[in-house]
């Protein structure tokens, strides 16, 4: 069957795609999308995590077929989005200043996860953060240092989001 | 296999008749993980997640209707008011990622021992409503696990919603697992007061073949409060009425040893939860009546 989507704000489409294949083998295997990593196939590990219509899934329990004229957002959307001349994401950029990457394999779940969390609540809790995170394992145990790399990203995200609050007050 | 995308209630209902043996999807997060791991190759898939209808409730005059495709974090974040025993069940379902598109439908139509919604809906008071191209039916909660893995549901029936009973008094829910997030319930307890009716229901998950009642510990604890007056005073009750509930719980458990926990465990676990909800539900109860002083409690 055909498949076709948004993935990161472009429009692709695969073919042959198996009735019964996952979205995350789709944008691994057949869109060159390999950021979302493939581990335990079963919603426990949230490696795979990326934002289907805004919300963050694993994508390994999302039937490709299913995603059909949905937006999805992977790890790979997220750099150049915060501003004109813009690199990495203000979580990215905090991973890499926290020391929060250690192999590397569950950071772009927990990166997409984290975003999202600041997306909607700039200044999280200690408790908020690890709610927002308990989906996602991180087998080095770098726990502490992902934690912080997210309190440290968060001013960012309230910056984002002060700016259009501050122009609708103006008269 | 084919993949069948009905665009719209009467087109899914259709297309069951069709194909009864079509396994529907909706979140996925079970049955995805049955396809990884190619413990399943169903013939069709029947893609429920277009259909908008079974995203959203109604909050009735006495009950929810609950699509049967609302996720669990819309529960937990809009719905802790009238169905709190649910929401908080919803709130220990796996993960937000889980949470985002597991629902009560999907719950009810895997009809697992384990699933966190059961307790709090056979404790809320629920019915099911199904369709097929006959006709919609409600089937009453009670009825509704028939077995293992197996509910009332024909083959050419498809969940629409579930109509759960707004909370007259507390409700709560309590599960064991190993930690607080991606975990099966080891077994799970959930505990509703009915000042209205004057009745208390239960729901026992993880600790029988089905889901559960512990329909002596209920009658025994309705009984106790009447008896003295508790109702109206609001009164502590008993250590021993709690111990007799708790008993009475773990009496109505049927569970198995497996890799999560021993029968013997699932017992005494069960036994626990039950005093604890009776203790947090009861003190929330003469927290907002006349003669709410005092913490004593069960727990």
């Amino acid at each position: 069957m055909r498949v076709t989507f948004t993935a990161n704000g472009r429009r692709v489409e695969a073919d042959d795609v198996w009735e019964g294949e996952s979205l995350l083998y789709v944008l691994r295997e057949r869109l060159g999308l390999p950021g979302s990593k493939n581990a335990c196939e079963q919603g426990e590990c949230g490696s795979c995590t990326v934002r289907l219509d805004g919300v963050p899934v694993c994508s390994c329990l999302v039937a490709a077929g299913q995603a059909q004229d949905r937006e999805v957002v992977t790890v790979e959307g997220l750099a150049g989005q915060s501003g004109e001349d813009a690199g990495l994401a203000p979580i990215q950029q905090a991973f890499i200043e926290a020391g929060a990457v250690q192999c590397g394999f569950c950071t772009p779940g927990l990166i997409v996860a984290a975003d999202e969390l600041l997306e909607r609540n700039a200044a999280p809790s200690d408790a908020d953060i690890r709610e927002a995170l308990s989906g996602n394992l991180c087998r080095c145990t770098g726990y502490e240092k992902i934690l912080d790399a997210v309190r440290r990203a968060a001013p960012g995200y309230a910056s984002d989001t002060a700016t259009p609050s501050t122009e609708s007050a103006m008269p | 296999m084919d993949f069948l995308r009905p665009a719209g209630w009467e087109e899914a209902l259709a297309a069951k008749a069709e194909h009864p043996a079509a396994v529907p999807i909706a979140g996925g997060t079970d049955l995805m993980v049955e396809i990884n791991f190619d413990h399943r190759r169903p013939d069709h898939l029947l893609d429920l997640s277009r259909i908008d209808e079974l995203e959203e409730w109604e909050v009735g005059e006495t009950h929810v209707r609950l699509g049967a495709s609302v996720p669990y974090t819309r529960i937990l974040e809009q719905l802790r008011t009238e169905l709190p025993g649910l929401a908080l069940a919803s709130h220990t379902v796996a993960s937000p990622q889980i949470r985002n598109r597991g629902s009560v439908g999907g719950n009810l139509g895997t009809a697992s021992p384990a699933g966190d919604a059961h307790p709090a809906l056979l404790a809320a008071g629920a019915e099911v409503e199904v369709a097929s191209v006959r006709g919609t039916r409600r089937i009453p909660i009670d009825d509704f696990y028939t077995g293992v893995k197996r509910n009332a549901l024909a083959p050419d029936e498809l969940i629409r919603a579930v109509h759960v009973k707004k909370a007259a008094g507390p409700q709560q829910f309590s599960k064991v697992g190993t930690r607080n997030a991606m975990v099966i319930a080891v077994c799970a307890f959930g505990l509703a007061l009915h000042p209205d009716s004057r009745t208390v229901r239960t729901g026992i998950g993880s600790a029988a073949p089905t889901p559960v009642r512990a329909r002596e510990a209920e009658e025994f604890l309705a009984g106790a409060l009447a008896e003295g007056g508790f109702w109206d005073s609001g009164r502590t009750i008993a250590p021993s009425v709690c111990t007799r509930f708790a008993e009475l719980a773990a009496g109505a458990c049927d569970p198995i040893d497996d890799v999560r926990g021993t029968a013997k465990y699932r017992r005494h676990a069960v036994a626990v939860l039950a005093r604890r909800t009776l203790g947090w539900t009861w003190d929330a109860y003469r927290g907002r009546g006349a003669n709410g002083k005092g913490t004593e409690r069960c727990a």
